[in-house]
């Protein structure tokens, strides 16, 4: 393209908090794999010129083969604006093309080409409030991740009254429960955090003891769960499209501001959870 | 230059069709659904498509009305910015040719650029000339079926040499501009114009 986009002549600086114009691609270090569960791992990255990121963006990710074949994927960023490194979680998906090279072949000391931060929509920092409701169906998780961690970062030293005036509420539907992504993190957020509430269900083979919800998410759990919509929440909801369909319409008709509803799906498929 | 990413082979070259796919897409035989947000459903009694001139014109269109404009089948290769493509897509639909002329009859005048509306907001920007000679359609069927809600139905823009979100779903108006204005997506970085064949996916690329 010859001319260039007319906004980055004309738009004012307070809405181009990081730096705007071309989003390069940049070679990163790989710092470390980690097992997050028997499908996903995260991404450990040091990247040397980072422009910074907000909660709740992706990057793209590209490969080359030796004979210069090339395959590009976005995957969500899942640390927080506040670590010192960018960290990456992927599930491994069969068959595919790319998320298997990331999960199973990828280690630390390999370089891995992205370019990033994208996307403007579905971010969130603590400077735009709450009540905040995060909806989540497996990997979808991630971006959400993300702004559990910056919320805990950020406020973390400002004391119980700081994180009391942006309580969160997280609904995460996974399969089992050796499927939770960030199981015990998650726990012990929720656990250093009155003003946080980690609410799980189970959609197969919950074990014998598991006393939580037990079925996919629907409109009599969001109700139960959901901050109601006179708190006006900001809510955020990632998984598969067929739970991001049922949950944004749930809580359009449970009274919420479509609004204040920001969808993300992933996968290629949109595949059932 | 990319290094090579040690012990990456990638799919079969076989099934990487040459000279079809644009740069960094992949093909999908599934139709993947991106939204920003809810879905609107609007009841097709309360459903109208405007096309509005830079001033106050207006012209109008119930659905009763919409539906007896004479529409066209077409068969597309589709390109999603979040990477993916998917081939010999069929959709039938209202040219936007044909909307334009029973707009100029009803005394709406055309400007250079256009916004298309959406009815939760969105919005998606394109110059008139994309819009025209057969490169785009109102569409209201999808595979012979009419449009699912999550697909963009009842309406949706169809604009394929362009990469699909300027196809805007649940589409309810066009609006002739004197200049160019960046939509929804073109305001948060992503690339004005979106040649897939050029790589335009974000605000800054060639």
């Amino acid at each position: 393209m010859s001319v260039p986009p007319p906004r980055s002549a004309t738009a004012p600086a307070t809405r181009l908090p990081l730096k705007p114009g071309l989003i390069t691609w940049r070679l990163t270090n790989v710092v470390e794999v980690v097992s997050e569960t028997p499908r996903v791992r995260t991404l450990v990255l040091d990247i040397s010129d980072w422009p910074g990121h907000r909660a709740g963006q992706h990057v793209d990710v590209r490969l080359t083969a030796e004979d210069g074949y090339q395959a590009q994927r976005s995957y969500s960023i899942a640390s927080p604006p506040e670590d010192r490194h960018v960290a990456l979680t992927v599930e491994r998906l069969d068959g595919g093309e790319v998320s298997p090279y990331l999960t199973d072949e990828l280690r630390g000391g390999d370089q891995l080409e992205l370019r990033g931060p994208i996307g403007g929509h579905f971010v969130w920092d603590v400077a735009l409030g709450g009540p905040l409701l995060l909806v989540a169906g497996g990997s979808g998780i991630v971006p959400l991740m993300a702004m559990l961690r910056h919320r805990a970062a950020a406020l973390g030293n400002a004391g119980p009254e700081a994180r009391h005036a942006v309580p969160a509420r997280l609904l995460y539907s996974s399969r089992r429960w050796d499927d939770v992504i960030y199981r015990d993190e998650l726990a012990r957020m929720a656990e250093d955090d009155p003003a946080l509430q980690v609410t799980h269900t189970l959609t197969r083979e919950p074990s014998e003891g598991w006393t939580g919800f037990r079925r996919r998410i629907d409109r009599m759990m969001l109700a139960e769960v959901a901050w109601p919509p006179a708190e006006r929440p900001l809510v955020f909801v990632c998984g598969p499209t067929p739970l991001v369909e049922l949950v944004a319409a749930a809580l359009v008709e449970l009274g919420h501001d479509p609004g204040g509803v920001k969808t993300e799906r992933f996968g290629p498929t949109g595949g059932a959870m | 230059m990319s290094p090579i990413s040690r012990g990456f082979r990638g799919r079969p070259r076989s099934e990487v069709e040459s000279g079809r796919l644009p740069p960094g897409q992949y093909e999908t035989r599934d139709f993947p659904v991106l939204s920003a947000g809810p879905t609107p459903r609007v009841p097709l009694a309360a459903w109208d498509f405007t096309v509005r001139g830079p001033g106050t014109q207006v012209a109008r269109w119930t659905w009763d009305e919409f539906s007896t404009l004479p529409r066209e089948t077409v068969t597309r290769d589709i390109h999603c910015v979040t990477k993916w493509s998917k081939f010999d897509t069929v959709w039938e639909g209202v040219s936007v040719d044909t909307l334009l002329a029973a707009a100029a009859a009803r005394g709406i005048v055309p400007g250079p650029f256009v916004m298309a509306v959406s009815d939760n907001g969105y919005t998606t920007n394109l110059p008139l000339a994309d819009l025209t000679g057969g490169k785009a359609w109102v569409a209201l069927s999808y595979n012979g079926e009419p449009l699912p809600p999550e697909h963009g139905g009842p309406a949706r823009l169809l604009v394929p040499h362009l990469y699909f979100w300027k196809s805007a779903k649940w589409a309810r108006q066009l609006r002739f501009m004197d200049h160019d204005e960046p939509g929804f997506w073109e305001s948060l970085g992503y690339h004005n114009y979106g040649d897939p064949w050029r790589e335009q996916r974000y605000s800054g690329d060639e």
